[in-house]
């Protein structure tokens, strides 16, 4: 059953069964650029980014990404860069993990956003999607589709939040441009 | 007249009634199987003698696993049907009793002695070579043509009791050897305290028990059960191992499972595979126990690699968990602050009783979060304890530290391993933990012991860790030279110089024989990195002695001219991948005259002190840890005895 969020959406990530959920995998997929013939040559690769940024109190403290793929306390690893995307099928080309129980005590928010690090807007990429899964049992908590997302070049996907009783899971969906998640924060902040 | 047997061999008894007793050196369980003429267990009647049903008609094993043992055998009161009697030996595994080897290869060798019932010996039996085992078949006693004798065995089983017993026919071996480590955990339970802290369980956990009953290898894949301890790529909280264990195996890999050849970047969707059917456990422990560590919990073909790869992760998990507590309490202190500008700045909230309170909330907001952190560092800080209590006492000589009575069963190897330690590393939040720093050989880096502070400690510390890359060299693939052109070390390096077989003799002395000696060892450099690139490493001259070599230069760099400065820099950039290693006693300062010629060679060279010093960077966090050497306890002889042995074992040179 995967919810297929909306922008603003927020789901918790407590489990039917009362436990919360320890560990959350943030996956990206999309298909590479198609090859033809002669001019293949020409074709530029396709290479979306996956990153989190984790905060506390609305200061970034870290963030994993393809040159920084674990964070410094290792709650968050990134299973490393795919530089050009796969066969498009729904595959994960490029996976971030969270262990939620592991996350360093003042960070309160972790932020996952999505760029286009060559620079094609969501629109030329095909069947792009990122989603969210519980690690655990492989159960996919959310997905959204970046295929004809518009003119844009980064996503802000969806954060997950320390709550008094757990965490918690928001669809924040904003579109922005930027290659790396450097350009992303101005638009990361007011989504906190 | 007592027959010392070896594997294979057999000797004849001269009675019926006898006693074998079993030395081990660490806990066994001792038990006896009773077979037919093939050796597989006589199917009707009794059959198993072990702690939980210790008496057989003829047999008596004892109660209690224990490092020595007598059991007593009537050959004369064997039902007819029985032709063999085995006698089995199992370790009761490092979950039953922290501390204790997890495989024979951790253990000291196993003897038996076969003796008559008032003590005579018959024949003896020392069980070598072995590695990840944790069950054995040691002897046993045949009929042949109505008379008994007894085989030295020595046939061990990577996957324990199990294996040993579906060897055997066993109708439910698993079954069989969970009723053993029931017994024996029982036995435990009532007869010694648990060890603090970690072991909350004790004894209901026979799947546990041995490293090598239930995860034998990583073939079995039963690895990942039961985790929930620190290793971050192991999943949190047990529950979860399977899950997210294969997640983290993209930026190590995965501890605690079997090795997974799955790309890490290549899952179809669902991810998370279903996870391995974990062992049958008796009452498995609640999700939120804490995870019992085990020594050779991680990924690794042998038990050395996973005790070394086991190592590594320790060393991660230390920095990581305490990189989290840091930056927590960083992060405490500079929201603090920034609330402290934040009511400074403002006239109204500068002064008064409101803005005491004020004060004071913001501090209690740090306090807080500083001791949330303080709490999960502390638990974490308690798993990676129990765990280094559990892997200390079970690492290997080379991985062991000095003071740790392996060293003391000293016994030149017969090849390479794979790390040798060099020192062990801490950090200020955990004093008393100290994670081994382990460095694969051949070494790639040169080592420069920085003798600023100290200069005969320097000398001594440097002796100490050539001697342990001595001690792990199998015999004449090993040769070292010291170069000590001013003699102030010759009272230090005169162990090493002892009977003549250790260190190569020394060159001329002063300037003369610096450059002879380096200028050999690069000509060496330079002909081995030809025969390789031209793909004729098999032309080297005759008599090419292709032993690695160890050039200790102590007091760089008096005796070096501007030719030999270069040259050991050549050695130390060129030098580990063609076998010459550095070992460099010096000061920098006294180089100094060099300039900066001289940095590429410090770099290149692992920095090393005689004092504990805290300038070493882990690979993750970059945390200073504080490194110490490999010295040798006060008073103890065990460098002196390893040096012996070397000796011994090899051809002094020049003879």
């Amino acid at each position: 059953m995967t919810v297929n969020m909306t922008k603003g959406q927020k789901i918790s990530l407590s489990k039917a069964d009362g436990g919360s959920l320890t560990a959350v995998r943030m996956g990206l997929g999309w298909k590479a650029a198609p090859r033809r013939g002669l001019f293949g040559s020409r074709t530029r690769e396709i290479d979306l980014d996956a990153s989190a940024v984790l905060f506390a109190d609305k200061q970034p403290v870290d963030v994993v990404f393809f040159r920084h793929l674990t964070s410094d306390d290792g709650s968050v690893r990134h299973t490393g860069d795919n530089l050009v995307g796969g066969v498009g099928q729904g595959g994960d080309d490029e996976s971030i993990i969270v262990d939620l129980s592991r996350v360093p005590v003042h960070v309160d928010q972790i932020v996952f956003t999505v760029n286009s690090f060559t620079g094609q807007t969501f629109a030329e990429v095909e069947n792009a999607f990122c989603r969210l899964v519980d690690e655990t049992n492989g159960q996919e908590l959310a997905r959204y589709t970046l295929t004809g997302g518009g003119a844009y070049t980064a996503q802000i996907m969806a954060k997950v939040q320390r709550g008094a009783t757990g965490w918690s899971m928001t669809a924040i969906g904003t579109p922005a441009n930027g290659r790396t998640f450097q350009d992303l924060i101005p638009a990361i902040l007011p989504a906190l | 007249m007592t027959a010392e047997l070896v594997r294979g061999q057999n000797h004849p008894l001269p009675g019926n009634r006898l006693e074998i007793r079993v030395s081990a050196g660490t806990p066994v369980v001792a038990a006896v199987t009773l077979g037919d003429e093939a050796g597989r267990v006589v199917a009707d009647g009794e059959w198993l003698a072990h702690p939980g049903a210790p008496q057989l008609a003829g047999v008596e094993v004892p109660r209690q696993a224990a490092a020595d043992h007598r059991l007593a055998v009537d050959l004369g009161a064997m039902p007819a049907a029985v032709h063999r009697v085995h006698v089995l030996l199992a370790l009761p595994g490092a979950a039953a009793r922290p501390g204790a080897p997890a495989d024979f290869g951790g253990a000291p060798a196993p003897r038996l002695a076969v003796t008559t019932p008032d003590g005579a010996a018959v024949a003896g039996f020392t069980i070598t070579g072995l590695g990840a085992e944790t069950a054995l078949l040691a002897v046993e006693l045949y009929r042949r043509q109505s008379a008994w004798k007894v085989r030295a065995v020595g046939q061990g089983y990577g996957g324990g009791l199990p294996a040993l017993f579906l060897d055997q026919g066993v109708p439910d071996p698993s079954a069989a050897a969970a009723a053993v480590h029931t017994a024996v955990g029982n036995e435990q339970a009532r007869s010694i305290t648990p060890p603090p802290a970690p072991s909350t369980t004790t004894g209901g956990h026979p799947g546990r028990t041995t490293m090598g009953g239930t995860t034998a290898g990583p073939a079995t894949g039963a690895g990942t059960s039961g985790s929930g301890g620190v290793r971050y790529d192991r999943g949190p909280a047990g529950a979860s191992a399977a899950g997210s264990g294969d997640g983290g195996s993209g930026a190590r890999p995965s501890a605690g499972g079997p090795v997974d050849y799955r790309h890490p970047r290549r899952r179809a969707a669902p991810a998370a595979p279903p996870p391995p059917a974990a062992p049958p456990r008796p009452g498995p422990p609640p999700a939120d126990a804490p995870h019992i560590p085990v020594a050779g919990d991680a990924a690794g073909r042998s038990m050395e690699e996973r005790l070394y790869n086991q190592v590594w992760g320790m060393f991660e998990d230390l920095s990581r968990t305490v990189a989290a507590y840091r930056s927590a309490a960083d992060f405490a202190e500079s929201r603090f602050e920034q609330e402290l500008d934040g009511l400074l700045a403002d006239p109204r909230t500068r002064n008064g009783p409101a803005a005491e309170a004020a004060r004071e909330a913001a501090q209690a907001k740090q306090a807080a979060l500083v001791d949330q952190a303080r709490a999960v560092l502390d638990r974490d800080l308690a798993q990676l304890a129990a765990e280094s209590e559990a892997v200390e006492p079970a690492l290997p000589r080379e991985f062991a530290g000095w003071e740790n009575p392996v060293w003391h069963a000293y016994r030149v190897p017969d090849r390479l391993p794979l790390a040798v330690r060099l020192g062990s590393l801490s950090l200020p939040e955990a004093p008393e933990l100290r994670i081994p720093l382990l460095s694969r050989l051949p070494l790639e880096r040169g080592l420069w012991l920085d003798s600023a502070e100290n200069r005969g400690a320097a000398v001594g510390a440097a002796v100490a860790i050539a001697a342990r890359l001595l001690a792990c060299h199998p015999v004449g693939s090993f040769a070292v030279h010291a170069l000590d052109p001013a003699g102030s070390g010759a009272t230090a390096l005169a162990p090493l110089h002892a009977g003549g077989a250790l260190v190569l003799p020394p060159p001329a002395a002063g300037a003369a024989g610096v450059s002879d000696l380096l200028t050999r060892l690069t000509e060496r450099v330079d002909l081995i990195q030809m025969a390789r690139r031209g793909g004729a490493a098999d032309d080297l001259p005759p008599g090419f002695d292709t032993a690695e070599q160890l050039l200790i230069v102590n007091e760089f760099p008096y005796g070096f001219d501007d030719r030999s400065v270069n040259q050991l820099r050549y050695l130390a950039d060129e030098g580990p991948s063609a076998g010459v290693h550095l070992l460099v006693v010096a000061d920098r300062e006294d180089a100094a005259a060099y300039g900066p010629v001289l940095d590429p060679l410090w770099r290149s060279l692992l920095r090393l002190t005689p004092l504990p010093s805290d300038h070493l960077a882990d690979p993750w966090v970059g945390h200073a840890w504080t490194y110490e050497p490999p010295l040798v306890p006060p008073g103890s002889r065990v460098l002196a005895d390893v040096l012996r042995q070397l000796a011994a074992a090899r051809p002094a040179y020049g003879t």
